[in-house]
């Protein structure tokens, strides 16, 4: 195949390389800010993180006053028209990112901490405590994710802990496959059998020598993982499954079933609010993979 | 530019002032520049040069194969037999494809398709080409498969690529290319991926094929050793220009552009006599260039130990006479000298 | 193959036994038990008569005399009961499955088949604008909630042009006819089926188009170019076959999200499904049922990855010659 090559890897062999050699996270950083999809990405998500932080005190209004009459449609007083009780939908949107965030944020670090504890050591450790382990996934695998998570929540409580461990049980599986992929890859590698003759510990080996080697796919994935926490949240609040004292996106929009014929409003623009935020996270996310893996760029 | 090569009545194929442009990064980059030669019946050209120096890509150009975009044929012709090549419709060329030209890859591991049997890919390029029944066709194949000394070739037809050796798949891909008697065979570098016990057996099977059926055959590769046992005549390749061509004979004996000269030096079994290159029996210094960032003049320049002034600008090809051609003012200067002494 | 797929099935039924185990705990855990909420249902709260009931039931003995009891119950087809809908949990389910492997069996198949397709249009001509629309396609899909989505098309489909019906699984009264029968389930189908699919036809599309990239770049295209093959055959032969691999893969892996997602838009779409069965039997605290819905859906889940397999090895024979 010596010369039968497509244009991307002509290009990489005879680009210009660089004039001085740059670190590779300074190399990722470069190519992820001249990305402008993933910028967009990284400045719609830094929007919505600082509605969450500063939102209700800049806007004041209290998303469970009855701000009108119910159902009203978009005009002046509520640019976004009030639901079944009157209450006001921009006031909800902007209250929801809050508790929105934190609960797919604190979810995906729970479903990260398991996933990647078990893959990491799945892969460091091989033979029959990678099998176990590897079944232990599978057995996870095999059970439908959000029917999971549903039985869950039902047979506790639908609490804001019972949710975020429902999540992070029933989400964890594919990072858990990543680590132990990364793991088991980066393990034969020359530095890690040198550190390794230096006599350093496992955990160390694990934590500092083969963790920071494998943190480029990990982090693509948790950051992608966040945006299928969003939505993941969303349908269990949609379907009633959630603490009943947090109005999250999705819970606006369940709430709101029975009336979306009547007032679409009620339901599409805590929908909206949803799908941006995702398409923010989506977008960060291919911005990261194309920075860290710069020669598979537009696959 | 005169078309350097000379064409007798024998001549099947003709290869005149071929050049392929890739576009990179929105440049054009000449990839091949005014590749000239032919072929006549029954004989074997090969085609040397390091990896990188065009040789694949002029083969893929004769069968219009070229990936494009980016690439595309910028000028020049490829006769065969009275057709040019370079102009036919997109219909015709897959005619020529496997019918008139067919070609053999370097790396048989990967050349097969996974997911279907060897007979089916066999039979798949007999029908493309003959209108013949199915039962017929894999009649063919099995047969095709004896031809290239394949044992068991009734079982062996219906197996798949990974139950075959790399020798036996190599063996294989020679089948399908005999698959409708093509006037030219291209093999591009058939033998590298291969043990050197099976290397012998897949030249001795090409040479067989010659004999018996008059198929000419391209030899590329980068192994004079390779086109010692094989070629007629020789033509060497550096960054996508010929330097140098002629008969096996003379390449061997007398070559005359510095780079071939350096090629037959870290190949010392090819010389009868040793004696008189023992003082360097090394690599060419350097690398192959950088298409992007080719030499004004002659590409060579930079790693030539012979480099002179006139080399900043891009010799022209000197005939030498009989189908006998190089280019570098070095060999046109000692002719020059020959000349006048 | 033939033992390798015994292994499968073994290991299968492995994981089935886990599921049961699961089951189990997850009732052991939950606070109260059936007794309380039967209890409860029948308005008393006399603990003599609760404690009678208990040992009916057995649950006053020890829990891996329960764990031994409750196995041997599940794997004998005993599901267990649901008092809320006066009916076995193994009859629920199987009356409610069907539903749902109709429409992910088509949401399925039809996410695949156009997936594949924008996939393989994408990839044979990478300067165009559906390579974009691609992306652009499975960013959304991958950022819409499933259930908003269906909202949306309802809006759409059955209040502003109200062409497709937005409730349940066929007309009331249901024609009487065969052909007309079939016909009104499936334009029932076409919102449901459309909601389901899109999301994962999104995911599909790029995943196709990323596998066709890398098998047009194989030496075997070159191969079948070579032989003067048409384009097409050298796509839908060749090329196809190999580039749907990863594919088949993804889809068992995701088989389990799908379900997911029926559950949604079974919901949503009040179809008589597993989705509804189970939204209901947790308004109900109908555990029976709840963990029947878990137990069935992990089975057909490993029914299917089985099936996957196969479907793997049919079209992979390097697989299937190892056994």
């Amino acid at each position: 195949m010596s010369e039968m090559i497509d244009q991307q890897d002509l290009a990489a062999q005879f680009g210009e390389k660089p004039e001085k050699p740059e670190k590779p996270w300074q190399a990722t950083a470069r190519m992820f800010y001249t990305n402008k999809a993933a910028v967009f990405g990284l400045i719609g998500f830094l929007i919505v993180i600082l509605l969450g932080l500063f939102g209700p005190i800049i806007f004041g209004a209290d998303p469970f006053d009855i701000a009108g009459k119910p159902l009203m449609e978009p005009q002046d007083a509520n640019p976004l028209g009030t639901d079944y009780l009157g209450r006001d939908i921009l006031s909800g949107v902007i209250y929801g990112a809050r508790p929105t965030m934190i609960i797919a944020i604190t979810a995906t670090v729970c479903a990260t901490v398991i996933g990647i504890s078990i893959g990491a050591i799945a892969g460091f450790y091989g033979g029959k405590i990678d099998n176990f382990l590897m079944r232990f996934t599978e057995f996870f695998q095999v059970l439908p994710s959000l029917v999971f998570a549903m039985v869950i929540v039902a047979v506790f409580e639908p609490s804001f802990l019972i949710v975020v461990l429902a999540i992070g049980t029933t989400t964890w599986t594919p990072l858990a496959r990543l680590a132990r992929a990364e793991f088991l890859k980066i393990k034969e590698r020359e530095f890690v059998l040198a550190a390794r003759a230096l006599g350093a510990q496992n955990i160390r080996l694990i934590l500092r020598v083969i963790l920071p080697n494998a943190l480029p796919p990990l982090i693509i994935a948790i950051t992608l993982r966040v945006g299928t926490t969003i939505i993941f949240e969303a349908a269990l609040s949609f379907l009633g499954l959630t603490d009943p004292s947090i109005m999250t996106w999705g819970r606006m929009i369940g709430l709101s079933r029975d009336y979306f014929f009547e007032a679409w409003w009620t339901v599409t623009f805590p929908g909206l609010a949803i799908l941006f935020t995702a398409l923010f996270i989506a977008l960060i996310g291919d911005g990261l993979n194309d920075a860290f893996n710069p020669k598979l760029r537009r696959r | 530019m005169k078309n350097p090569t000379l064409k007798s009545e024998n001549t099947v194929l003709s290869v005149e002032n071929l050049c392929v442009d890739f576009e990179i990064k929105g440049k054009q980059v000449q990839i091949l520049s005014d590749i000239s030669f032919s072929l006549e019946r029954g004989k074997t050209l090969g085609i040397i040069g390091e990896s990188g120096c065009g040789k694949s890509m002029t083969a893929l150009a004769l069968m219009r194969m070229i990936p494009s975009p980016p690439g595309r044929i910028s000028a020049g012709r490829v006769v065969l037999k009275g057709e040019d090549l370079a102009q036919a419709s997109e219909k015709r060329i897959r005619d020529i494809r496997g019918g008139e030209i067919s070609m053999i890859f370097q790396e048989p591991m990967t050349s097969l398709n996974p997911v279907f049997t060897i007979g089916n890919q066999i039979v798949e390029a007999i029908r493309r080409h003959k209108d013949i029944g199915k039962s017929e066709a894999w009649k063919e194949a099995t047969d095709l498969l004896d031809i290239v000394h394949i044992p068991a070739p009734n079982r062996r037809v219906h197996e798949y690529p990974h139950q075959l050796s790399g020798g036996m798949r190599q063996r294989v891909m020679i089948a399908i290319a005999l698959a409708c008697e093509p006037t030219v065979l291209i093999a591009d570098e058939p033998t590298t991926a291969l043990d050197v016990t099976v290397q012998a057996q897949i030249f001795d099977l090409l040479n067989e094929i010659q004999k018996d059926r008059g198929t000419c055959i391209i030899l590329i590769t980068h192994d004079f050793g390779a086109v010692a046992e094989m070629a007629d005549r020789v033509l060497v390749m550096y960054a996508g220009h010929k330097i140098e061509e002629g008969t096996l004979d003379e390449i061997i004996d007398s070559a005359r552009h510095p780079y071939t000269q350096g090629l037959l030096r870290s190949m010392p079994e090819i010389k009868v006599d040793p004696g008189d290159i023992r003082e360097s029996l090394a690599e060419i210094p350097g690398v192959v260039p950088d298409l992007l960032h080719l030499p004004e003049g002659c590409p060579f320049a930079p790693r030539c130990s012979f480099v002179m002034a006139q080399c900043q600008d891009l010799p022209h090809y000197m005939d030498l006479g009989d189908n006998r051609s190089v280019k570098c003012w070095l060999a046109q200067e000692d002719s020059r000298t020959k000349e006048q002494a | 193959m033939a033992t390798a797929l015994f292994q499968r099935i073994i290991y299968g039924m492995v994981l089935i036994l886990a599921v049961i185990v699961l089951n189990f705990l997850l009732i052991q855990a939950a606070p109260g038990d059936v007794v309380d909420v039967l209890v409860t249902e029948a308005g008393g709260g006399d603990p003599e008569i609760a404690a009678q009931i208990r040992a009916s039931y057995g649950l006053d003995q020890p829990v891996y005399v329960q764990l031994a009891k409750y196995l041997g119950n599940m794997l004998t087809g005993d599901l267990g009961y649901s008092y809320y809908r006066d009916e076995s949990v193994l009859e629920l389910l199987l009356s409610h499955l069907p539903s749902t492997l109709i429409l992910t069996l088509s949401a399925l198949l039809f996410a695949i088949f156009i997936g594949t397709m924008l996939g393989i249009y994408a990839a044979t001509r990478p300067q165009g604008v559906t390579n974009h629309m691609v992306t652009i396609f499975s960013l959304l899909g991958y950022a819409t909630p499933v259930f908003w989505m269906g909202m949306m098309l309802m809006l759409v489909f059955s209040l502003y042009i109200p062409i497709f019906p937005s409730f349940g699984f066929r007309s009331i009264p249901a024609p009487e006819t065969m052909l007309p029968r079939i016909l009104d389930i499936l334009h029932h189908l076409v919102l449901p089926t459309f909601t389901l699919s899109i999301l994962f036809l999104a995911g599909y599309s790029r995943l196709s188009r990323a596998s066709m990239l890398d098998v047009l770049g194989a030496d075997y295209i070159r191969t079948a170019r070579s032989k003067g093959l048409s384009e097409f055959v050298v796509i839908f032969k060749h090329a196809l076959k190999n580039a749907s691999l990863p594919v088949v893969t993804i889809a068992g892996l995701q088989l389990g999200q799908i379900f997911s997602g029926a559950v949604i838009v079974e919901t949503l779409f009040s179809l008589p499904g597993i989705g509804p069965l189970l939204y209901d039997s947790i308004t109900n605290h109908d555990y029976p049922v709840m963990m029947g819905v878990l137990f069935g859906t992990a089975v057909t889940v490993v029914v299917a990855n089985i099936l996957t397999d196969l479907v793997y090895r049919l079209l992979d024979p390097r697989i299937r010659g190892i056994s």
